[in-house]
C-alpha cells in the first residue's frame, strides 16, 4: 500500500503549523515540525479515537508529553474534525481557543502539559487502570529529547518495567536539539534506546519521518509481551522547511509573514 | 492517628473497590494490611514521589480513587508541580496523605518537618486542605476525603494524639467545629497541636475567661462564618498552628477577617516564626521551645485579653 496518505496529512499538518505560529506569533515550530510524521501516522492509522466519540471509554489515550508542540496535535484534531478549523486561526491569541502549550480544554485532547516530564508517569497510571479494567486501550505517549532529561521520565521508565506495562508505548522524538542546543552538548542522550532496553522496555529505533518504519512499529505494539514499547524516533528538528532544518533557533523561531510564504512554498501543496 | 486514617481506609476500601493506594516506599509496619488485602489496588513506586503522584493522577482519571500517602514534605513538595499540573489542573481524584504534620518528627530534623505545607497547598486551585486534631476526626475525615470527587490534601499527625473533643462530632467538610462555647475570645486551631490550645482554653477558664476553642479542621475551604462570627461575637482571636507563620491557619483567617470588613477584632497568630526548626527535640518540647504549648497559648489569652 501507498504511503501517500501520511504524506498528505502531514503536509496539511505542517502548514497548519506554521500558519499557526505565524498568527500567533509564537514559538517552537521546530519541535512541531520533527513531530508532523509521527503525528499524521499516528491520527491516520493508528489511534483509535472518534471526533463524534471523544470520551469513548475504549479510545486509545495519546498523550504529548513534549506539550509546547502542542499546534501539532491541534492541527491533526482539526484536520480530523474534532473542532472546527477555524479555531486554527485564533491559536496563542487574545481569547483564542488553542493555548500554546496543548490543552485539554480543547476537544480531542486527552490531557495538559508544558512542562516537560509530566507525560509519562500520568500514562502508566492510565496504563494500569486500563489493564485492570481489561480495555485494549493503547496508551501512547510522545516525548521531546528534552523530556529525557527529566529525573520524573526515568522514574517512570523504571516503574513501567516493573509493573509489565504492555499496553504503554512512549515514543521520543528525537531530533538531538533542545532549548539550547544540540542535546549532545547539553546533556548527551547517546545510547539512548539500548540505555531504555537495560530498563527492561521492547525498544526500536527508527526514522521518524519514515512513513513505512512509523506504521510498522506502531501496528505491532507491544514490541515485546509483557513490556512497555520504547520507540527511539530518530528526527529532523524543523523538518520539511530548509530553512528551520537542524537549526537551534528552529526552537524559538518567529515565522513572519515572509517566512510563511517562503515555507508554504517549500511544502507545496 | 495514623493507625486510625490506615484502619478506616482500609474499612472503606472494603466497601469501594475504586480505592488505590500509591506509594513512594514509606509506611513499613502500616500499610501491609492494606497491600496483603488489595494486591491489585496497592502500588509502591519506589522512592519516586514524581512519579508517585503521576500515576495516582493517571489512575484517578480513569475511575478510580489514587491515594498517595508518605511522611512530612515528600509527596507534597517533592512532587509539587505534579500535585498543580497533573492532579490539580485536570481536577483528578486523587488524595495526597501526609502522615506527621508539623513536627511530629521533631528529632528527625528539618527534612521531615512539614511547616509550610498547609500555606503551599491552600494556594493551588481545586484542592481541599484537611488537618484532624484528633483521632475522632481523623476517621470522620478519611470519610470526607473519600466522599469528594477531586483533589484532597490530608495532613495526618503521628502517634499518640489525644482526643480533643468532647463527644461525638459532627464533621463536615469546610465547617469548623466548636469544642468549647465561650464569648471572651476564640481560639482557633488545626491539628493535633490544639491539645495544648484546649489545656491553655482550660487553664484560663479557671481564671473566669471563657474561650470558644474552635477545630478548624478544614483550611480550604475555610469556614468564613465561623470566622466571622468569632469576630462579632468575641472581639478577639487567636489562631495555633503547627505551621510556619506564613500562609497558614493564621493567615487564612486573617484574609476572611480583611474581605468581610470584620477589623475590630484583636488578633495574634501563634505558629512557628518563619524559621526552619533547627533546634534537636521532640514535637512537645519543640512546641514549648517556641510557645506553642499550653503555656505559651495560656500567656496569649491573657495578653489578648489584658489580664
Ligand atoms: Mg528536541
Amino acid at each position: 500500500m501507498g504511503y501517500g496518505k501520511y504524506k498528505e496529512f502531514a503536509d496539511k499538518i505542517r502548514k497548519d503549523c506554521l500558519y499557526m505560529c505565524n498568527v500567533g506569533a509564537s514559538g517552537h515550530i521546530g519541535s512541531m515540525l520533527s513531530s508532523a510524521d509521527l503525528i499524521a501516522v499516528l491520527y491516520e492509522k493508528i489511534l483509535n479515537v472518534d471526533p463524534n466519540y471523544p470520551d469513548d471509554p475504549d479510545r486509545d489515550r495519546f498523550i504529548l508529553s513534549k506539550g509546547h508542540a502542542g499546534a501539532v496535535v491541534y492541527a491533526a484534531l482539526a484536520e480530523k474534525g474534532f473542532f472546527p478549523k477555524e479555531w486554527m486561526g485564533t491559536y496563542y491569541c487574545d481569547n483564542g481557543k488553542l493555548m500554546g502549550h496543548i490543552s485539554h480544554h480543547v476537544p480531542g485532547v486527552e490531557y495538559s502539559t508544558g512542562s516537560l516530564g509530566h507525560g509519562l508517569p500520568v500514562c502508566c497510571g492510565k496504563a494500569l487502570a486500563l489493564k485492570k479494567q481489561k480495555k485494549e486501550s493503547r496508551i501512547i505517549c510522545l516525548m521531546s529529547d528534552g523530556d529525557c532529561n527529566e529525573g520524573s521520565t526515568w522514574e517512570a521508565i523504571m516503574f513501567a518495567a516493573q509493573t509489565g506495562l504492555d499496553n504503554l508505548t512512549a515514543i521520543v522524538d528525537y531530533n538531538h536539539i533542545q532549548a539550547l542546543g544540540f542535546t549532545k552538548d547539553i546533556i548527551n542522550l547517546k545510547g539512548l534506546t539500548s540505555k531504555v532496553a537495560q530498563f527492561g522496555w521492547g525498544v526500536v529505533d527508527i526514522d521518524g519521518h519514515n512513513y513505512q518504519e512509523i506504521e510498522e512499529a506502531l501496528s505491532h505494539l507491544p514490541l515485546e509481551k509483557g513490556k512497555p514499547t520504547f520507540i527511539v524516533a530518530h528526527t529532523v528538528k524543523g523538518k520539511g522547511v530548509s530553512f528551520l532544518e537542524n537549526t537551534v533557533a528552529s526552537h524559538y523561531a518567529h515565522i513572519s509573514d515572509e517566512l510563511l510564504e517562503k515555507a508554504l512554498q517549500e511544502i507545496g501543496d | 492517628m495514623r493507625k486510625a486514617f490506615n484502619k478506616t481506609l482500609l474499612e472503606i476500601a472494603r466497601e469501594d473497590s475504586r480505592i488505590n493506594l500509591v506509594l513512594a516506599d514509606i509506611g513499613y509496619g502500616e500499610i501491609e494490611p492494606f497491600a496483603n488485602e488489595f494486591p491489585n489496588r496497592y502500588y509502591n513506586v519506589g522512592v519516586a514521589e514524581q512519579n508517585m503522584t503521576g500515576v495516582a493522577c493517571g489512575l484517578g482519571m480513569e475511575g478510580n480513587i489514587a491515594v498517595t500517602y508518605s511522611i512530612a514534605n515528600f509527596p507534597t513538595l517533592r512532587c509539587l508541580e505534579q500535585i498543580r499540573n497533573d492532579v490539580c489542573y485536570h481536577d483528578a481524584n486523587v488524595k495526597i496523605v501526609i502522615i506527621g504534620g508539623g513536627v511530629s518528627y521533631g528529632p528527625l530534623g528539618v527534612s521531615h518537618h512539614s511547616t509550610e505545607d498547609l500555606a503551599i497547598m491552600r494556594a493551588l486551585p481545586n484542592i481541599v486542605v484537611m488537618a484532624p486534631c484528633d483521632i475522632p476526626e481523623a476517621i470522620a475525615a478519611t470519610h470526607a476525603m473519600i466522599e469528594h470527587d477531586g483533589p484532597v490534601y490530608y495532613r495526618c499527625g503521628y502517634k499518640n494524639e489525644p482526643n480533643i473533643h468532647n463527644g461525638a462530632i459532627d464533621f463536615k467538610l469546610g465547617k469548623a467545629i466548636t469544642v468549647e462555647e465561650g464569648d471572651d475570645l476564640t481560639l482557633f486551631f488545626v491539628g493535633p497541636i490544639g491539645i495544648e490550645a484546649k489545656k491553655a482554653a482550660e487553664a484560663a477558664r479557671k481564671r473566669g475567661i471563657k474561650t470558644r476553642l474552635v477545630s478548624m479542621h478544614t483550611i480550604k475551604p475555610i469556614d468564613r462564618e465561623a470566622i466571622v462570627a468569632a469576630a462579632r461575637e468575641t472581639g478577639k482571636i487567636i489562631t495555633v498552628e503547627e505551621h510556619n507563620l506564613s500562609g497558614g491557619l493564621g493567615s487564612a483567617v486573617a484574609e476572611v477577617l480583611a474581605d468581610e470588613g470584620a477589623l475590630d477584632v484583636k488578633f495574634k497568630r501563634m505558629a512557628f516564626p518563619d524559621i526552619y526548626v533547627g533546634e534537636v527535640g521532640s514535637q512537645e518540647w519543640l512546641r514549648s521551645l517556641y510557645n506553642l504549648d499550653a503555656a505559651g497559648i495560656e500567656k496569649e489569652i491573657y495578653a489578648i485579653c489584658g489580664v
